[in-house]
């Protein structure tokens, strides 16, 4: 746990009450954002994304399993997430912290409720083989706002992925050593972070801007402007007028982030 | 001396194509990227900082911990997250193998974390660890006796060679990877598995001596590049 500096409580506070941030941006706007696909050749899908100094990997491998009972026809999708003690001094090596958990459960929330992965393109043989996706997110460097860092990686990735064909010959499970085919995807979803400061609610905060906010709005919008996740953080309430915001906010946003994939 | 070409097309003594960068992490003390052939690894070094686990706290030297990772993408066969029996090995060695390079005892009370990440494993991934970490501690300003470097030999189809791809790893008769610090040529991590002559051994050590001072000179450019005032 990092104290942070009554004065850098303050100063904070000041400029965004002045409509102002130490990095200079707007209170509504991104970092500079950069993303680069197929950068594992050993995944079937993988992404590195960079939101300022944030910076994340996502591979994405998939297995053969069964499907859960009640979705037969249907594959899986499993997003893990390590935030590595790399990327952090506060980051603790060992089994995956609450945060790390809540950020994986809300990366896949907006991947999962949008469903814009077809997951009945991933069963192989009804009750019985299904594609199971792992998504694996490697947190390796910290400077705020890993959950939009997160969403756009594995968008990212999904995009790129390409899996074996699997064909039944005989009722055995065959994996085609060379053809492949496109992890099918029908939508784009962005997860736009803001917190809040003062009474001002702030887009893609900063690691200091994160240590000083009193409440956490993350919201999973499709490209088309659907709301599919959200989630609140932090030790403080947020207002009705505060989340309407942020959610008006975030619809405009998401159009701007899923330019970069 | 032997002229066969190997699978790769590479010579017996030739390394993989090998990249080095320091400094490509913004929160870490110090950190490296390095490429070797297929192999992608990261290394992060936080320190010296004040032992906040007590068990590990030492009241007249300071502490190195290190821990070797996998990413679950790394390799073909996902691996499961976190640490297994092989990793901690590695972990242990990889300190083991710093340390002699590090004046531990000007820092009492105190680690250094080494965090070594494998994002894309293809063959030789300890050696490479070594060989980032040395130059993520450099980056990090900790003063050091030497950069410590690794590169290994082993033997295929019954020939001593430098370097080994995972696919000659895999088909070898033998892998001996080391550790040294170049200006001494002390050596500081040693494993050898699989069948060799006493004869074939000192051969072995021989050649993966001579990989590691080239591998030293490409740690040096990329420190020099980091850091040169031009």
């Amino acid at each position: 746990m990092e104290i942070v500096p009554e004065i850098t409580r303050r100063s904070i506070e000041n400029l965004v009450g002045n409509d102002k941030r130490e990095d200079g941006r707007a209170l509504d706007e991104y970092r500079d954002i950069s993303i680069e696909t197929n950068v594992i050749s050993k995944a079937e899908g993988s992404a590195r994304v960079k939101i300022g100094g944030t910076q994340v990997i996502v591979g994405i491998k998939p297995q053969l399993g069964s499907p859960f009972p009640d979705t037969p026809d249907l594959g899986v999708l499993m997003t893990n997430c390590e935030m590595l003690p790399m990327a952090d001094p506060t980051f603790e090596p060992g089994p995956p912290s609450e945060d790390s958990i809540e950020l994986a459960r809300v990366v896949d929330r907006g991947i999962r409720e949008s469903e814009l992965v077809e997951l009945d393109k991933l069963c192989v043989e009804e009750g019985k083989h299904v594609w199971m996706l792992f998504i694996d997110l490697h947190i390796i460097d910290n400077c705020g706002n890993l959950f939009d860092a997160c969403e756009l990686a594995v968008m990212a990735a999904l995009k790129t992925t390409k899996l074996p064909v699997a064909t039944i010959v005989d009722e055995e499970v065959v994996i085609s050593e060379d053809e492949t085919f496109d992890l099918p995807i029908n939508n784009e979803l962005a997860l736009c972070t803001f917190v809040k400061i003062g009474d001002k609610m702030v887009i893609d905060p900063t690691l200091s801007e994160e240590s000083v906010a009193s409440a956490r709005l993350n919201v999973g919008v499709t490209k088309d402007g659907h709301i599919c996740s959200m989630q609140k953080g932090g030790k403080e309430p947020l207002t009705k007028d505060d989340i309407l915001f942020a959610v008006n906010l975030a619809v405009t946003k998401t159009k701007e982030l899923v330019e970069h994939l | 001396m032997s002229d066969i070409i190997r699978d790769d097309g590479r010579k017996f003594d030739e390394l993989r194509p090998i990249k080095i960068e320091a400094g490509v992490l913004e929160r870490a003390d110090g950190s490296a990227y390095l490429e070797v052939g297929g192999n992608k690894i990261l290394v992060a070094v936080y320190g010296p900082r004040e032992s906040y686990i007590r068990r590990l706290l030492e009241p007249n030297t300071g502490v190195i911990r290190c821990r070797y990772n996998m990413a679950p993408f790394s390799v073909d066969d996902r691996k499961r997250p976190g640490p297994d029996r092989r990793s901690s090995e590695i972990s242990k060695i990889t300190a083991d193998a710093l340390r002699p390079a590090l004046m531990l005892e000007n820092y009492p009370r105190s680690m250094i974390d080494i965090y070594i990440e494998v994002i894309e494993a293809e063959g030789g991934t300890r050696c490479a660890g070594i060989t980032a970490a040395s130059v993520a501690l450099v980056d990090a300003g900790i003063p050091m006796k030497d950069i410590v470097v690794g590169c290994a030999a082993g033997k295929v189809y019954d020939e001593i060679v430098l370097d080994l791809s995972e696919k000659e790893d895999k088909e070898g008769q033998a892998d001996v990877p080391i550790a040294m610090m170049p200006r001494t040529g002390e050596i500081t991590l040693l494993q050898s598995d699989g069948d060799l002559t006493e004869e074939e051994f000192a051969k072995a050590i021989d050649l993966a001596m001579e990989g590691c001072r080239k591998v030293n000179e490409i740690q040096k450019e990329a420190l020099m590049k980091k850091y040169s005032i031009e």
